[in-house]
């Protein structure tokens, strides 16, 4: 490897070489001026810990995926123990034969393009596209096909990503994009009843062309159900604790609440996600909830208003259904997209789960508005920055207009002292 | 060159790339946005923009001398005006379903930047015949625009070219269908000239590194 990066410096392909140097060893380059603070977090480092804090969403979504599977089929077993119904080869085999092509083509295709750019460009590959490769798949569907996720993953790591600048220069977050291209793009195969348990829509489509030999399985979203107001339904199907474990249908790894809350938890710690941002994302989703609930308390929405079935969910299990909690402490939290200031932080994060429920409840089509909060949220994030820092000036203007100056103007060291603060 | 000298030519030409309105100087985006999900309605849109600033162009040009400057713009409106309900009743006549097609958009032409742009910025400074090619020249510029836009966003958006189907049948799973192949959804919807548009955009600055702003 070593040989070959020396064989290509300088040349065309270099970037793409010196990406598999730094990828497999430390980079062997020292900086030559100036002084320099050391730090063992570097970008590698970040993602890797990201990554390590999705493994367990991963894993258990691959379980998941058979689970819903068998469920829609066989019924929710009586008496579910872990061993027996969840972690079974059966279970892990859907999974892998469903979520792994998904994670390859992501990370397949997105390190393609981004390799191409770095060529062209003739700058080093980034390390951007570890965490959203992985985030990808977690997002979607489980039926996606292949190449609507790869279309959308050259479109999402172009048009969010590249055109921007690469890794670090991006206004949205690039998973999102990705997945809100395939939203726009494939609605009927991104929501509904049949695309969260694998083999619904096929099975749905066959029977519309006449088979007779199968029955027909789907798997409606907790939201889904109470979108169309069928709140007893989901509740003689899902009980909460499913509901907070993960053994819900839902895209391929935001279920398991659980697992992301340990996650978050491990970011928060490793000091890689901001807990601001997903502290006050909490507390937007748990406002906004609650201010629908009392919206029904007051009488105001009646059962036959189709917003009834949402406004009444009681406003803390907004949290642990949908995207909500994957979307806050894993896509929220992106350092590059979000506010960098800590007022900004508490702004931003309110927002997201502020809109991201009230997205949920008044989305005609999709019960679900996570992503496009955060979306929108991406998009503000420099203006919330901007105010909060002006408001930062102005206040030390203020401070600085009544503070007492010594020694007295007759020196000059007050005009001295102005234009320093200014 | 007989009839157009060096310089005409280049009235009509530079329109069509280095100076053109959409990509270059990024006037009438709002009707590139609107009505480009279906090629035909992008022709046709062309086509009435052609009409409108060719010949506005010179009207203007005629009257360049007797216009007081104070109320000139109105003075532009009402021959934009004017052009465009020409247009707009013609289409009613001859194409009523389109005319339904592009609705308000035909009669938001008074509105289009490019045309009152040009006006000021060209016919009220210019003799007829100049004004006259100007005018086709940047039309010409906004149309080649529309109808990039409109193919790819028909193609993708509707699998259709000026509402043939080109790429089989979506319902009857026929021709690339058949293999899974579905109509992009987003294309149908006005964000996606946006980003054609800017696609274009980037693919000519990187050909004409020359375009590129300095910051």
């Amino acid at each position: 490897m070593h040989d070959l990066k020396m064989k290509y410096k300088g040349k065309k392909m270099a970037p793409a070489i010196n990406a598999f140097h730094t990828f497999l060893y430390t980079p062997d380059e020292t900086t030559h001026s100036g002084s320099h603070v050391r730090g063992a977090d570097d970008l590698k480092r970040t993602m890797n810990t990201v990554i390590m804090a999705l493994v367990p969403v991963l894993l258990f979504s691959v379980f998941n995926a058979g689970y819903q599977h068998y469920s829609a089929i066989n019924g929710f077993p009586e008496n579910f123990s872990l061993m027996e119904h969840f972690l079974t080869w059966d279970n892990a085999w859907i999974g892998i034969i469903k979520i792994l092509p998904l994670l390859a083509v992501s990370y397949g295709v997105g390190l393609l393009v981004e390799f191409i750019f770095a060529v062209i460009k003739g700058h080093e590959v980034e390390e951007g596209y570890l965490v959203t490769g992985i985030l990808v798949p977690l997002i979607v569907p489980i039926d996606t096909p292949l190449w609507m996720l790869a279309v959308a993953v050259v479109f999402g790591v172009v048009i969010g990503k590249e055109v921007f600048g690469g890794t670090g220069m991006n206004i949205l977050n690039p998973a999102l994009t990705i997945r809100a291209f395939l939203f726009f793009a494939y609605p009927t195969w991104m929501s509904g009843d049949k695309v969260w348990v694998h083999e619904a829509r096929e099975r749905s489509e066959a029977i519309l062309a006449g088979a007779s030999n199968i029955d027909a399985i789907s798997g409606e979203t907790v939201l889904g159900y109470l979108a169309q107001n069928n709140g007893a339904a989901m509740e003689a199907k899902y009980t909460v604790m499913d509901m907070f474990y993960g053994f819900i249908p839902g895209s391929v790894g935001e279920t398991p609440t659980l697992l992301i809350l340990l996650g978050g938890l491990f970011l928060i710690f490793s000091k890689i996600a901001s807990w601001r941002i997903m502290l006050s994302a909490v507390l937007g989703s748990l406002v906004m909830g609650f201010m629908f609930n009392q919206v029904v308390e007051m009488g105001w929405i009646t059962e036959t208003s189709k917003f009834y079935g949402l406004m009444n969910f009681e406003f803390w299990k907004h949290l642990i259904v949908g995207g909500l909690a994957f979307g806050i402490v894993y896509m929220a939290t992106d350092p590059v997209t979000g506010a960098q200031t800590n007022r900004g932080k508490w702004i931003y994060g309110f927002f997201i789960g502020f809109l991201s429920v009230m997205i949920r409840v008044f989305n005609p089509a999709y019960p679900e508005g996570v992503f496009l909060a955060i979306l929108l949220m991406n998009v503000f994030a420099p203006t919330i920055d901007h105010y909060v820092i002006r408001g930062n000036v102005k206040r030390r203007m203020k401070r600085l207009e009544n503070a007492v100056i010594h020694p007295k103007d007759s020196d000059g060291k007050a005009a001295e002292l102005q234009a320093e603060t200014v | 060159m007989g009839l157009l000298s060096k310089k005409d030519t280049n009235l009509i030409l530079d329109p069509l790339a280095d100076n053109n309105p959409i990509t270059i100087q990024v006037l009438g985006i709002c009707s590139a946005l609107a009505i480009t999900a279906e090629l035909k309605a992008s022709l046709v849109m062309a086509v009435s923009v052609i009409f409108v600033l060719g010949v506005g162009n010179v009207v203007i040009s005629l009257m360049r001398n007797i216009i007081p400057s104070k109320i000139r713009i109105i003075v532009q409106l009402i021959v934009v005006a004017t052009l465009v309900i020409i247009v707009d009743q013609v289409l009613k006549a001859f194409a009523y379903e389109l005319s339904k097609t592009l609705a308000v958009f035909v009669g938001l032409i008074i509105t289009n930047c490019i045309i009152m742009g040009r006006f000021e910025a060209f016919a009220l400074a210019n003799g007829p015949w100049k004004s006259f090619l100007d005018g086709i020249g940047n039309a010409l510029g906004y149309g080649v625009i529309l109808l990039i836009v409109g193919f790819f966003r028909e193609l993708l958006g509707s699998g259709t070219l000026f509402g043939i189907p080109v790429l089989g049948d979506p319902i009857a799973k026929t021709g690339l269908y058949a293999t899974g192949y579905e109509n992009n959804g987003f294309m149908i919807i006005p964000p996606a000239a946006l980003i054609v548009v800017g696609i274009i955009i980037w693919v000519q600055r990187m050909k004409n590194p020359a375009l590129v702003e300095e910051n």
